[in-house]
């Protein structure tokens, strides 16, 4: 079997702030087998618009997404939000397309299509995991990732208390109704920190960013590290926190 | 109370009204206990059906039938209703139904009528219209009751009352019963509540309910609750006067086997509900002897025409949405200003008062972190997230031009093009020499709404693109 062709969709929020997570995709798929290419003329799947009540800005960027990505096996994005937006959102906006189908949240692709759950990883830490809403409900990958982080070498695994509540994120929620995203965010920082883990990990650097962003304000030390980044890390070439 | 009263009129919008009830940290309390105690009994009671969810999507598609070919059933039940010797009554908005109300209310000789909980009056702000022309109106519901004695508003559909404890409540009773309730104990707050009320069902001469569902075939009415006080409500007035929602109708009595399955698991998390009413027109010499169904309008012939928000008038009112939603469990149901509270509420009153130039209106579909939890809850399976977002497009629509819209504008042509947007990364990534400490803790504003509480993470050197080109292009 050829290596299947697969174009990586960084999502703009990864490829701005967290280049780290794109390249640990690189480097976990190339080594399980994939043929890798990054698509320069992406950008943005629309989400932030589609959901604050832009519909035509996403629109738009709903066919610029079909255009970039078509023809390529599989199209895998870091990120469950935004592949629930491809893969649920972008034909209603735009009509069905292979490239919008053909779109996997960066679990699901190993999981379901290159058939793993074993990637060789080692992350000698103890990690909690938050399922972010949209890969739990929008796509449904279920326990997908947890798979994935058992089969980790030196990973302890925690379990996270309340873990399928939102996280209080929910892109412009965060600043239309800040307060009430606050408090959710409290809650979730409070149960993160129950579990005693050092890490916390999730499929979704927007979550991450709102999680990590109250954690370190409160100088909690526990960090957010996306579930791509210890997929990615081994023995021989371990997670280092600078980019 | 406004002209409309689905919403209360000077509500402020709903993240200002969420701030002050933020910070009341009893009812937080009282909140998270209730909304979890319901939320884990209804997953247990749902995952006991293994039909569960073919029994939603027949519940869905029945719904469905009859907003499709409401017209239809709307006339079967008025010839049912009337050939069994009841009385229909058509009501445009909230005014002519109150007037029909009050005026049968008159003709019947009282000053006094006792109620059967109900969405629907409330809707309408019937105790009020029915006050104003000099009729009290007794809520007979043990949480609505304690709602009408604090001179309070409702914050839950099922349980108006779930924001107090039962010291509060106890208080509440003590300020305005004869018969003053001496512990908070459940029990003894119950039985105080049913001292109070006796009294009241055994002189009301004219009942008003609402209804859970209408029968078109039979012209039947049902209601379903956990007290049987409606019960009482319902067999011993003369005059028995329901005001029914015109998206309530099952078709057959077999459509309604599929509702009451799905109802009580999904709001009170019971297998099935202690009280099952049925009554059909009147029978000489037996229960009330005058049967008058109204049947409301106020905005749902409206919000029928929108392809995508019409699916919010399936909604069979279990609160189950209510109880799984976060930004409820934090708010509670006041803040959102409506009679309809939490995700049900964000989706259908800003559909009844159809009128996006609301402020408040316009805030609710905005109440909502898009996190799902109320759609995989919905026993009618109710895309909530999906009307949210859509009236949010019709919320941005009335609005016009705003800042937030010039800036949407201004990132979506930064997105139409690669270049243009890998030039801004790099304008962005000069922001470290800012903060180079990694994190920035204070941004102007907007950024501030974000930086009050949590930090942002400076930009990287590199994005990734442009390691991309460097290494791999
Ligand atoms: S929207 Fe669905 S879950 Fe919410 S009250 Fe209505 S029927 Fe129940």
């Amino acid at each position: 079997m050829p290596a299947p062709r697969v174009g990586l969709f960084a999502t703009c929020l990864t490829d701005t702030f967290y280049p780290s997570t794109a390249r640990a995709v690189v480097r976990l798929l190339e080594r399980l087998g994939c043929d890798v290419d990054f698509p320069m003329d992406q950008t943005c799947c629309g989400q932030m618009h589609y959901n604050t009540g832009y519909r035509e800005e996403a629109r738009s960027l709903a066919a610029k997404y079909a255009k970039v990505f078509d023809g390529y096996d599989a199209i895998v994005a870091p990120s469950g939000s935004c592949g629930g937006m491809v893969r649920e959102i972008h034909p209603e906006l735009h009509g069905t397309s292979d490239a919008f189908a053909r779109t996997y949240e960066l679990s699901e692709f190993i999981v379901d299509v290159l058939g793993v759950t074993d990637v060789g990883a080692y992350f000698p830490h103890r990690v909690t995991y938050h399922p972010t809403c949209h890969s739990l409900r929008m796509l449904g990958v279920g326990d997908k990732p947890l798979a994935l982080l058992r089969a980790v070498r030196g990973l302890d695994l925690a379990e996270l208390p309340a873990a399928d509540t939102c996280c209080g994120f929910g892109g412009t929620f965060a600043v239309k109704n800040a307060d009430t995203s606050t408090a959710m965010l409290g809650d979730k920082m409070r149960n993160v920190l129950n579990t005693g883990a050092e890490v916390l990990c999730a499929g979704d650097n927007s979550c991450l960013m709102h999680i990590g962003g109250g954690l370190s304000r409160l100088r909690t030390g526990v960090r957010t590290v996306h579930l791509a980044e210890i997929l990615a890390s081994t023995e021989e070439e371990p997670w280092a926190a600078t980019p | 109370m406004g002209s409309n009263p689905v919403t209360w009129l000077g509500s402020p919008v709903f993240p200002k009204a969420a701030k002050a009830a933020l910070a009341d940290t009893q009812l937080r309390r009282n909140l998270r206990k209730a909304t979890h105690t319901i939320r884990d009994k209804r997953t247990r009671v749902v995952s006991e059906l293994p039909d569960w969810e073919e029994l939603r999507r027949a519940g869905e598609a029945i719904k469905d039938d009859v907003l499709s070919n409401l017209d239809t059933y709307l006339e079967r039940i008025e010839a049912a209703v009337t050939a069994r010797g009841g009385v229909v009554h058509w009501a445009r908005d909230a005014r002519e139904a109150n007037e029909i109300v009050l005026r049968l209310a008159r003709e019947a000789g009282t000053d006094e009528v006792v109620k059967v909980k109900s969405m629907a009056t409330a809707e309408i702000g019937l105790n009020e219209a029915l006050e104003a022309g000099g009729i009290r109106a007794i809520e007979t519901d043990l949480a609505e009751l304690i709602v009408q004695l604090g001179h309070d508003r409702p914050s839950h559909i099922l349980v108006p009352a779930i924001h107090r404890n039962r010291s509060e409540i106890k208080e509440i009773f003590q300020r305005e019963m004869a018969e003053k309730p001496v512990s908070d104990e459940p029990r003894e707050l119950a039985e105080a509540a049913r001292r109070h009320l006796r009294r009241k069902f055994l002189s009301a001469k004219v009942a008003v309910s609402g209804a859970n569902f209408g029968v078109a075939d039979t012209g039947s009415i049902v209601v379903v609750e956990s007290e049987g006080n409606g019960r009482m409500c319902l067999t011993l007035p003369e005059v028995l006067i329901t005001v029914m929602g015109i998206e309530k109708l099952v078709p057959t009595w077999q459509d309604l086997e599929v509702f009451l399955q799905l109802l009580p698991r999904s709001s009170t998390a019971e297998r099935m509900n202690p009280y099952t009413s049925v009554w059909t027109g009147v029978t000489p010499g037996d229960g009330p002897q005058q049967f008058h169904l109204v049947l409301l309008d106020n905005g749902r012939t409206d919000a029928l025409a929108d392809r995508v928000g019409r699916q919010a008038l399936r909604c069979i009112r279990c609160s189950a949405c209510l109880n799984v939603c976060p930004v409820y469990e934090r708010t509670g149901g006041q803040a959102y200003g409506s009679v309809y509270p939490g995700p049900i509420g964000a989706i259908l009153s800003p559909q009844l008062v159809n009128d996006m130039h609301d402020k408040q209106a316009a805030s609710l579909p905005y109440a909502s972190s898009l996190c799902g939890a109320c759609y995989e809850v919905c026993p009618v399976r109710i895309n909530i997230p999906e009307v949210l977002v859509h009236l949010r497009a019709e919320a941005v629509e009335a609005k016009g031009r705003t800042p937030e819209s010039v800036g949407m504008a201004a990132l979506g042509w930064l997105f139409a093009d690669a270049r243009r947007y890998e030039n801004a990364q790099k304008v962005g990534s000069l922001a470290r020499h800012l903060a180079p400490s990694g994190r920035i803790s204070s941004l102007p504003w907007p950024g501030s709404k974000w930086t009050s509480t949590r930090d942002v993470p400076t930009p990287p050197a590199e994005s990734f693109r442009t390691w991309w080109r460097r290494n791999r292009g």
